[in-house]
């Protein structure tokens, strides 16, 4: 059977913001601290970076294809390695072109854009595989989200761009009684394979390794061999996902991690049935088990390995959701400077750093927060991101120009539609009312009415009424309705009328309007 | 006629607004022909002394042989060192305070009966010891200095005042810049209490920086109403130049509060009213400057609010900053629930800014050109604070008619009423010794 095992490390670094006070809002736009951070890439170049490379390189050397891994640097990083420590990226180059190395996709910025803008994730994974391919040559197949971050929604669209296999952790609360060691699969779009990460093992590494309170301190190649070797036998990946920087800074070379290191790879060939392979090669030789169910973002981070490390407090939400806001206005520039220091606010690590849950994981989050607290953190960003929504609005004339323009149209628009729709009622309400009162009319008809009805309803009229009334109730009418009745009259009927007519010459007008009335009477069942 | 005057603290060292009251109202004397002698637990050696003449407590050695000073030890015994009684420590300090409270009881007595004490003259954790031992200086203090009344600026000093007093026999003016109510709202500290209640008791005159206050001293003190007299503060005109190169770099409005971020400050209702404006007009920018234990309440509130891109925090300004700040800023406003005095708006008035303060301010009894609100009232101040930001005519008037009332209240009135208060102690001082002369004489 095919067993492999995949060490992949994180390689990241973020542009640290300089104390920027109120004062410097609309005057400088100077956001980042060069020194700090350049101090800091030097010292992790030469603590970490330098020194592991050198390692594996070494490693691959003596083990020929046997030994593989796998890398994903942020653009950030990258473009920080080209300014402090050019060095540091050649001796990648190096370890790149051995031909045992992949290097994974993820997002330019280390940023949290999978959850915030899906345009704007899309945007920053194209942009950093350019980068990569500008770097390093190489265009990357493989993806791995921002801290893994990850669900089944994230998962489709990075499937959606083309990628067949993605990296993400394997925690408890998503497994369940599952293993991690196997290969799974999108719940939305199966073509997307996925990678858990065992985080037993890897923390056994990244957190453990100098912890002289755990009872398996101190760790060594044996026993981390013998681990893997307890494994069920049937489980088939080994998932080792870390930090770059574990090797060196969070775990000073003082600890052995190096040694540990350096045996290693021989170690896990010799004993064990595991290949090293990379992500791209274990989903050609693995067959995924089944689909995993993910509907709730999950992580690497802290013990929750959820996303409560960036978000979920008001600090980081209110900057969060601020900050995103930009994206549609940033979209619209071309303005270089701007789309930098766009990329550069957009790092995890700003949120990390306004984190509030210190009981858990607090000292981790000291380890790698500058700031003496997360509401200095809070302030100091909302600063900057205030001075940066004034460039924004300001490099943007045309665009802000064109915006107002269309709320102007619109609220144009607004009212035209508003006018037109209330004339439209107005002839509405006029054509009900007109219609109510010809039907108030038609249901209480008047005697004039009797003009406009056909002769044969005249005749069934006259019927109904006897010479004497219809005599009364016609004194004084007007000619139309002569018209309409004498025809209709019976030869009989006529000669009594046309006698009654002229004795009934002087009925006064009370009587005529009271016939008029019972005609009216009659004429209801006639409409 | 000569004043022994015993503060904390004395420009350029300041942290609060007590160093800056007590330097306006002794540049104020002089002019009312007062010689002072300041005393302040520690001298930097690079304090203004044009108005007075600066003594350092922590020079003064008290040599426990002498008899009397000896006296005094009893009776400073009362006082022991309370827990929490700081008045002006932010979150991180508190702590220190609390860790090393238990060293400080166990050193007190040893170290305030030492013969030499280096005073740290800060409101840090040693601070009720400071005040026993400043009350130990002050007694000796006034057997070797050569003056006519003693007055103490509050209750930090009481002690040593009424120290000088005992020991001198001369007479006690107090005054009260702050009460302990308007520090800690309804959780008084009881020892701070104790000290305020039995320095103004021992007193001959009390002065209050406001009627609001002169109410509580009497209300919640149970002080004699007929010793106890209002002057209110005043400002010192702007020496500096305003800073004319600040143009705003952003074209909202900008609308500042500056202060101790504290309960009794309001702080809340700004942020609330600063959120009602936001919802009608993006075009405005709130600045909350000032550090206390509330920060991190206001910051967390204005995140939740969704305001967090308009509403800025400075932490802590001093100097040249202040200046800027107030250069910058369109509307200021103090929403105080409680504030004794509240010199701030008059600096904000004095750099063309008009301003908002709540009624329950002392300022609020003698400013005109000032929109006056209830504290608690957040649709009146987010009206007053749109208006002022945005009818011209309005603020352009508070503006000028501002400035010129606040030029128009200067230390020199206010030392004027001062001086009178001494000369009514002093007077009733001498008419008490002239009448015991005579009783003795009598007798």
């Amino acid at each position: 059977m095919n067993k492999s095992i995949c060490l992949y490390f994180q390689v990241h670094q973020p542009f640290r913001l300089r104390t920027y006070r109120f004062f410097d809002i609309g005057k400088n736009h100077h956001y980042f601290d060069e020194y700090f951070n350049r101090m800091i890439l030097r010292r992790v170049a030469e603590k970490s970076y330098l020194p592991m490379n050198a390692l594996l390189l070494k490693a691959i050397k003596e083990n020929g294809s046997a030994f593989k891994v796998s890398f994903s640097f942020s653009g950030i990083v990258l473009e920080q390695m080209e300014m402090y420590a050019p060095e540091v990226l050649d001796s990648f180059r190096k370890l790149i072109s051995t031909g045992q190395v992949e290097v994974l996709a993820e997002t330019y910025a280390h940023s949290l854009s999978s959850l915030q803008n899906a345009g704007e994730f899309e945007r920053q994974v194209k942009a950093h595989s350019e980068k990569i391919e500008q770097v390093f040559g190489i265009k990357p197949t493989s993806f791995r989200n921002t801290e893994l971050i990850y669900s089944d929604d994230i998962g489709a669209r990075v499937a959606d761009m083309g990628f067949n296999i993605m990296l993400t952790e394997g925690p408890k609360h998503v497994l369940g009684w599952k293993s991690p060691n196997y290969l799974y699969t999108n719940a939305i779009n199966p073509k997307l394979k996925l990678m858990l990460r065992n985080f037993r093992l890897s923390d056994d590494i990244t957190f453990r390794f100098s912890q002289q309170s755990w009872p398996e301190w101190p760790i060594t190649a044996e026993k981390f061999v013998g681990w893997i070797n307890n494994m069920p036998e049937k489980e088939e990946v080994v998932n080792v996902f870390m930090d770059y920087e574990t090797f060196g800074e969070h775990q000073p070379a003082s600890t052995g991690i190096f040694e540990f290191m350096k045996v290693l790879p021989a170690m896990i060939l010799k004993n064990t049935a595991f290949k090293f392979r990379t992500p791209a090669e274990i989903t050609k030789i693995h067959q995924p088990i089944s689909a995993i169910q993910v509907p709730y973002p999950i992580s690497w981070a802290d013990e929750e390995r959820d996303l409560s490390a960036w978000t979920g407090n008001n600090l980081q939400d209110d900057a969060m959701e601020k900050l995103y806001s930009l994206a549609d206005k940033i979209n619209a520039t071309d303005d270089t400077a701007l789309k930098q220091d766009w990329n550069y606010l957009q790092s995890s690590d700003h949120f990390f750093y306004m984190c509030t849950k210190w009981l858990s994981d607090g000292d981790l989050h000291k380890y790698f927060n500058h700031y003496p607290s997360p509401y200095e953190a809070y302030i100091n960003y909302m600063n900057v991101l205030s001075d940066f929504i004034i460039r924004v609005d300001e490099k943007l004339p045309e665009a802000s120009k064109l915006m107002n323009e269309l709320i102007d149209n619109t609220g144009k628009l607004g009212q035209k539609i508003g006018q037109m729709a209330s004339e439209k009622i107005h002839e509405a309400e006029k054509s009900v009312k007109d219609k109510f009162t010809e039907t108030k009319k038609q249901a209480k008809p008047v005697f004039d009415d009797i003009k406009h009805m056909s002769d044969a309803k005249v005749k069934k009229l006259i019927k109904e009424l006897d010479a004497e009334q219809l005599v009364i109730a016609m004194k004084d009418a007007g000619h139309e309705i002569r018209e309409k009745v004498l025809p209709n009259l019976t030869k009989k009927t006529r000669q009594q009328f046309e006698s009654l007519h002229e004795k009934l010459s002087d009925v006064n007008k009370k009587d005529v309007q009271s016939m008029r009335k019972k005609v009216e009477e009659k004429l209801k069942k006639f409409f | 006629m000569k004043v022994l005057m015993f503060g904390w603290e004395f420009p350029p060292h300041i942290t609060g607004g007590l160093g800056t009251a007590c330097f306006g109202l002794t540049k104020g004397l002089v002019k009312h022909d007062t010689d002072i002698i300041f005393v302040v637990p520690k001298a930097y050696g690079d304090e203004n002394q044009e108005a007075v003449r600066i003594v350092n407590a922590s020079d003064v050695t008290i040599d426990l042989e002498i008899d009397e000073e000896r006296v005094y030890w009893d009776r400073v015994q009362y006082m022991e060192v309370g827990s929490n009684i700081i008045p002006y420590v932010g979150p991180e300090a508190f702590n220190k305070v609390t860790e090393e409270e238990k060293r400080a009881s166990e050193n007190f007595k040893s170290k305030v009966f030492s013969q030499k004490y280096e005073f740290s003259g800060k409101y840090g954790l040693n601070l009720m010891e400071e005040v026993a031992r400043y009350a130990l200086v002050g007694s000796a203090i006034a057997t070797k200095q050569d003056f006519d009344v003693i007055h103490a600026h509050d209750w930090l000093t009481y002690s040593a005042g009424v120290a000088a007093k005992e020991t001198s026999g001369k007479p006690l003016v107090v005054h009260m810049h702050a009460t302990e109510f308007d520090r800690s709202g309804e959780n008084v500290n009881t020892d701070v209490y104790a000290i305020e209640k039995r320095g103004m008791e021992m007193a001959d005159r009390v002065i209050t920086v406001s009627n609001l206050t002169r109410k509580i001293v009497i209300e919640r003190y149970g002080i004699d109403p007929s010793k106890v007299v209002t002057v209110h503060n005043a400002v010192e005109p702007k020496e500096k130049k305003l800073p004319k190169d600040v143009n705003k770099p952003m074209k909202e409005k900008v609308v500042t509060f500056l202060g101790r971020i504290t309960f009794q400050k309001g702080t809340e209702y700004f942020i609330e009213a600063a959120r009602k404006i936001l919802k009608r007009d993006p075009n405005v920018r709130f600045v909350m400057a000032g550090t206390g234990d509330l920060l991190h309440r206001m910051v967390m509130r204005a995140a939740q609010l969704r305001i967090g891109h308009k509403f800025h925090f400075t932490g802590f300004l001093k100097g040249d900053d202040v200046d800027n700040m107030f250069a910058m800023t369109d509307v200021f406003v103090m929403p105080s629930i409680s504030e004794p005095f509240g010199i701030v708006p008059l600096e904000a008035m004095r750099s063309n800014v008009p301003v908002v303060i709540s009624k329950q301010s002392g300022v609020s009894e003698i400013l005109k050109h000032a929109i006056k609100v209830d504290f608690w009232d957040i649709d009146g101040l987010a009206d007053a604070i749109y208006g002022l930001c945005h009818y011209d005519a309005l603020s352009k008037d508070f503006i000028k008619y501002g400035k010129q009332e606040v030029e128009s209240l200067k230390w020199e009135n206010a030392a004027g009423k001062v001086k009178e208060v001494y000369v009514s102690a002093y007077q009733s001082y001498l008419n008490q010794s002239t009448n015991s002369q005579k009783n003795t004489n009598n007798e």
